[in-house]
């Protein structure tokens, strides 16, 4: 999805300001203001889960972090939900500096990955917990109760407790338990994890609704690169506690900056070649016996051993081994096409796409066009 | 979890370890007085007791024939874990695995005695032991001991079985395991650490249990406890100190039962497992 | 299964065999596993309790009430339940009003095992070492009492032993860290993360325990309540060393202990065990009752 960030109020009057100002229902979107993290540190002990965070989030964006399990994404969310203290860094909303808040004083909705039902109360209690807490007259909170249930479309089921619903619905009764407080940032952490996958595609369109829907600032923590591409209006991707890119959906998957962020990309074939010569930002690399050209976003010099990557789409099997050669060993039929793997000569694996069957064994070569193959220094960059 | 910082929070922190301070030391005063006490030569209104010796030790072992009574508190205590382990986990696991008529009846007669003072059973079934010859003997204590141990091992042990997939058991039947060799190679690895547990508290429960104990037994089958209450009353004709010096064997003995124990178990498996997040 | 005409006529006279009927209803080789510990219960349990209930109905004189109409009737026999009753209750409601904040902090604690282990400790203790420390360390010249004059928090010495004092510091002493050991069990089996969605929501420290953590463990609660309230209320050695048995710990169990043993009235003896079984079953079905108006689910959180 190519939308920018869209700033839409719902019926209701969209996110009010964080809690503290004297906004009513009618504030604008954007009161809650830009979200800066600041050189945010985490350790535990001699662990460093987070090693110095830096983003800017603009009033509504919805960003997604992605990396892989112990790159620091839930730590970044815990930390900016104020569950977690911070070792270093400053975190502010606009002009407000909220680091140093508890969370129940920082305003901001969360929607936990066990979604964290209250599971002695109705689905309408647990929604209307954070209003209860911010003293809403009983009023205003039915409506706003039943606007939120709507917007999840869980309005019939307001007298459920959450053990007799779904994962699919308790998910909505989370969510609808977030927005229902109007807050400026909400935060989202794997929500989808749990959900078969038929019920994970619905639901990713849902979210996407309703954020448009409301407007307010969300940060979606995920491991899944389907659900990030299809849902963010940028991704930030992590690894390490570190952030090797940011960027909009399409410019990562086109133009990862860094073997990381291209592996998750979908590049699953790493192979290490020595640079023969350099020409702009192309490159040509011997590996495996034979020479490939590829695109370097970073320079490289002749002589240095670089990482080459290519997409298994992009790596197509020839039956005459000219060039880089290898053997098959599986394959396996996806309905377009026969992806398999193989093994190099020197022993590296590579992800290839057939257009016919092949055999266990047999000895096949590999094309690759070379605007498709990336060339990274040996660290990744 | 949340750390508060506020002042008010840091006050409530502070109370509650005091508290705990407060406790503690109150236990170990307990404890010291007792200890310091069998050390005594004599005390009486003092700090501390004006000379330190070390007879009354030998002398409540002889005159108490303490080896004597350690050797059958812990002949009885043993007997009392093993039984009450092999009839709770296997009545456990029935009550488990199968619904049956009657179950909820079987279910109550497991709880009653729980719920049911000692004494109110323990009268009745001191005077029927008697009446069948089993009165004062090491054996009718380690049957009325049974008597709370067996449906707590029970009551401990159906939730650690309820929560092993039956499904396991399924798959170890397909391979062709008979019910026996279920047990000891199946279920026991997977239930020892709750059985162990459970077990642990069944023999703290048993060296401590007074009432029952004292009812049945006879010169030859005290246990310590009660053999620690009878000296309280003699104590007119032997020395306070040698009444301090059993106390203090009673508790080194049940500590290092203890202590062997807890390197095994964790007694908060009982329940539930702790969550915490990082 | 080849049977011939004659021998299936047969089966289906016969019906399906025993072995399966019973399985049906879900009695097998398995089920018999319940037997052994059944009937060990019956015979030292079941069969006694019986016993004793038909005894206590056969006086030595009198009418089959006899035995209970002389204990209501008696107030030195009838004080004991209250006298007991003021033991256990402020006892146990002390030990779990103890034991929740204390659990809720050792809970958030990495390294439980140390602190839990020596709060366990008063468990190898047993009533008489508890009754000896406590009638020299509370006693007019013991250490406690030294310490609050020096500290001139008191004028004179505190009279805590051979009184009602006494043994209500052996029972909390004693008491508390099996108390403890479930509440902590309790309060640790709640979804941590529950309570961070209420902070998220705006929930601070007093409402997140009223609202989340308080309802999810009332029935938890009331069954560290009944299992505590039942240890107190048995209280024998300690309310006769460190009490005064004649007087105001004259608690239910000596009164019951003497009948039997020293006045070998068996009968009495058995009626006034039974009148302590009773009135301690109505507490803890009480109790047990009111466990109904909280929640009783699952507190592990949602699907998660």
């Amino acid at each position: 999805m190519t939308e920018t960030p869209v700033l839409q109020r719902s019926a209701s009057g969209g996110p009010s300001a964080p809690r503290g100002s004297t906004a009513g229902g009618s504030a604008a979107p954007d009161a809650g203001g830009v979200l800066e993290l600041a050189g945010l540190r985490r350790d535990f002990g001699s662990f460093k889960a987070l090693r110095g965070i830096d983003l800017t989030i603009a009033p509504g964006e919805f960003v997604a972090l992605l990396g892989p399990s112990g790159c620091g994404k839930t730590t970044a969310l815990n930390c900016i939900a104020g569950l977690m203290p911070l070792t270093a860094g400053r975190i502010s909303l606009g002009d407000r500096r909220i680091d140093e808040l508890p969370p129940e004083q920082r305003g901001f909705g969360m929607v936990f990955q066990s979604y964290a039902l209250f599971p002695h109360m109705t689905v309408r209690k647990n929604v209307g917990f954070g209003l209860a807490m911010q003293k809403v007259p009983r009023k205003e909170a039915e409506t706003r109760i039943d606007e939120a249930l709507s917007l999840v479309r869980l309005h019939a089921q307001g007298d459920k407790l959450p053990g007799q619903m779904s994962g699919g619905q308790q998910q909505r009764v989370a969510i609808a338990r977030a927005i229902v407080i109007r807050p400026p940032v909400v935060l989202m952490d794997e929500p989808l994890s749990n959900l078969d996958a038929k019920l994970r595609l619905e639901m990713r369109a849902e979210i996407r609704r309703i954020h448009e829907a409301i407007g307010s600032t969300t940060i979606y923590v995920t491991h899944d690169q389907d659900e990030a591409l299809s849902m963010a209006d940028r991704i930030v991707v992590m690894q390490e506690g570190m952030i090797r890119q940011t960027g909009a959906p399409e410019a990562l998957y086109e133009r990862p900056l860094h073997a990381d962020v291209a592996e998750f990309m979908g590049f699953r074939t790493r192979m290490r070649g020595r640079v023969q010569s350099v020409q702009g930002d192309r490159a040509t690399v011997e590996t495996g016996g034979a020479v490939l050209e590829g695109v370097a976003r970073n320079p490289v010099s002749v002589g240095q051993t670089v990482t080459l990557m290519i997409r298994p789409e992009d790596l197509l099997a020839m039956v005459e081994t000219a060039g880089l050669g290898g053997t098959v060993r599986s394959i396996e039929y996806r309905g377009r096409a026969f992806f398999g793997t193989a093994s190099l000569a020197d022993g590296t694996d590579v992800f290839f796409r057939s257009e016919m069957r092949l055999s266990i064994g047999q000895r096949i070569g590999f094309t690759a066009p070379p605007s498709q193959i990336l060339v990274f220094a040996e660290d990744g960059s | 979890m949340i750390r508060e910082e506020g002042l008010a929070a840091r006050l409530w922190r502070f109370a509650i370890w005091a508290a705990v301070a407060v406790f503690v030391l109150n236990v170990v005063a307990v404890i010291a007085v007792v200890v310091i006490d069998s050390f005594a030569a004599r005390w009486f209104g003092t700090w501390l007791p004006p000379a330190f010796v070390t007879h009354w030790y030998s002398d409540a072992w002889n005159d108490f024939q303490l080896s004597d009574i350690l050797i059958v508190t812990f002949e009885i205590v043993a007997a009392v874990v093993v039984i009450s382990g092999v009839l709770g986990v296997t009545a456990a696991y029935a009550m488990a695995r199968r619904n049956f008529p009657g179950k909820q009846a079987v279910m109550l007669i497991f709880l009653a005695p729980l719920l049911v003072p000692p004494l109110t059973y323990g009268i009745p079934l001191a005077t029927l032991l008697y009446k069948a010859g089993l009165g004062g003997t090491m054996g009718g204590v380690i049957l009325a001991n049974l008597v709370p141990t067996v449906p707590f091992m029970v009551l401990v042990m159906i939730p650690f079985i309820e929560q092993i997939d039956p499904r396991i058991e399924a798959a170890a039947r397909v391979f062709g395991a008979s019910t026996f060799s279920l047990f000891i190679r199946v279920l026991v690895p997977l239930l020892l650490p709750g059985v162990l547990a459970g077990l642990l508290l069944v023999m703290v429960r048993t060296i401590a249990m007074f009432e029952l104990t004292f009812l049945i037994s006879g010169p030859t089958s005290q246990t310590l406890v009660v053999a620690l209450y009878y000296a309280v009353f003699a104590s007119g004709v032997r020395a306070g100190q040698e009444v301090d010096v059993m106390a203090v064997v009673y508790m080194i003995s049940t500590l290092i039962w203890l202590l062997i124990a807890l390197r095994f178990v964790s007694p908060t498996q009982i329940v539930s497992r702790t969550k915490q997040r990082a | 299964m080849s049977a011939t005409a004659p021998a299936r006529q047969e089966v289906r006279r016969a019906g399906i065999p025993l072995r399966q009927r019973l399985r049906a209803r879900g009695i097998d080789g398995i089920t018999l596993l319940v037997l052994p510990a059944l009937l060990a219960l019956i015979a030292l349990f079941v069969y006694p309790f019986v016993y004793g209930l038909v005894v206590s109905f056969a006086p030595k004189v009198g009418p089959f009430y006899e035995n209970y109409r002389k204990f209501f009737s008696d107030p030195f026999l009838r004080s004991t339940i209250w006298h007991t009753l003021a033991l256990a209750f402020p006892t146990t409601l002390l030990s779990i009003l103890l034991a929740l904040p204390i659990a809720f902090r050792v809970r958030l604690m990495r390294r439980q095992r140390a602190l839990t282990t020596i709060l366990l400790l008063p468990m190898t203790l047993g009533t008489v070492l508890v009754a000896q420390g406590l009638l020299t360390y509370l006693g007019p010249h013991g250490w406690f009492n030294r310490v609050l004059l020096l500290l001139h928090i008191t004028q004179a010495p505190l009279l805590l032993t051979n009184n009602y004092w006494g043994v209500f510091a052996s029972l909390v002493l004693t008491g508390f860290p099996f108390t403890f050991l479930l509440t902590l069990s309790y309060v640790s089996g709640i979804d941590p993360a529950l309570e961070e969605a209420a902070a998220t929501l705006g929930g601070r420290a007093w409402d997140r325990f009223r609202r989340i953590f308080l309802p999810l463990l009332a029935p938890g609660l009331a069954v560290t309540f009944c299992l505590s309230f039942v240890q107190s209320f048995s209280v024998f050695p300690s309310a006769v060393l460190l009490g005064a048995p004649a007087g105001s710990t004259h608690v239910i169990s000596i009164a019951a202990y003497q009948a039997a043993f020293e006045q070998y009235n068996y009968s009495l003896g058995s009626a006034i065990a039974m009148i302590m079984g009773v009135v301690q079953l109505v507490i803890v079905i009480a109790v047990l009752a009111s466990r109904q108006l909280f929640y009783r689910g699952p507190v592990g959180g949602t699907k998660g």
